[in-house]
């Protein structure tokens, strides 16, 4: 709850082997949440070759696609946008004060949900034209 | 249980948003995710296609408010998270004023780019 509030624990990396999940949580959220924004501005100043025209958009986007360095790159943005949502729903929840008892779990099963997705999305980041 | 963290302050107007505009992201990113890498692979993007879904006026609404909700979302997580860590008087000013502006251009960018995709541009 809001009153056990308690920030000084976590910022103690030196402490990480007695973080509780909802501190682990915590920490994921927001590094997640610096990778997405950090995306956020590099994926608009690449669609921005649509001002170039026609030809520069296609051939740019296409040949990054024919890099297998960013077919591994997007499984890992799809890895983190994944947690992001599934544990930005758990939050929601919480603030909500739905299964605040069960809030350990839900980090869990974001967790493993996360990864579940990621490994099924594998097969297709990886295929589809390459160079 | 286990103990409740936040980076922000519970029951404000930033605490709001984030979560109103949280709500509406959870759906569009993940359709942006299925369309743009399931249903359509993102090697086969070209501009036609781009142009052709852009077109759709509920479509490019769509877009152009995911642009503007992921940008706050994102803007005042960063802020958020800095202010949580302990920034204050000049510092937080001035971190508040750069993520303004780098917010507001971004969402201008973005809006160029959406009107050279849809043939507006």
């Amino acid at each position: 709850m809001s009153q056990s509030f308690n920030r000084g624990t976590v910022e103690d990396f030196g402490r990480w082997r007695e973080f509780s999940a909802g501190m682990w949580a915590w920490i994921f959220h927001k590094f997640t949440g610096w990778v997405l924004v950090g995306y956020l501005f590099t994926h608009i100043a690449v669609l921005s070759t649509s001002l170039g025209g026609d030809e520069l958009y296609t051939s740019t986007l296409q040949g990054l696609e024919a890099l297998l360095v960013v077919r591994f790159l997007e499984v890992g943005l799809l890895a983190v946008a994944v947690f992001h949502i599934l544990n930005g729903v758990r939050l929601l929840m919480v603030d909500l004060g739905v299964g605040l008892e069960a809030q350990d779990k839900s980090f869990y099963a974001s967790m493993v949900l996360t990864g579940a997705i990621t490994v099924a999305s594998i097969p297709t980041f990886l295929g589809g034209p390459l160079a | 249980m286990a103990q409740h963290y936040s980076s922000f302050e519970r029951g404000g107007r930033r605490w709001l948003l984030q979560r109103l505009t949280a709500v509406f992201l959870i759906g569009v990113l993940a359709f942006h995710f299925l369309l743009l890498h399931f249903a359509n692979h993102a090697a086969n993007i070209t501009f036609a296609g781009t142009q052709a879904r852009m077109s759709q006026v509920g479509y490019f609404a769509t877009m152009w408010l995911f642009l503007v909700t992921a940008t706050f979302h994102g803007v005042n997580g960063v802020y958020n998270a800095l202010v949580n860590q302990g920034i204050e008087g000049t510092q937080k000013n001035a971190v508040k004023w750069v993520l303004v502006v780098a917010g507001l251009l971004l969402i201008a960018q973005g809006t160029r780019v959406a009107l050279a995709m849809n043939g507006f541009l």
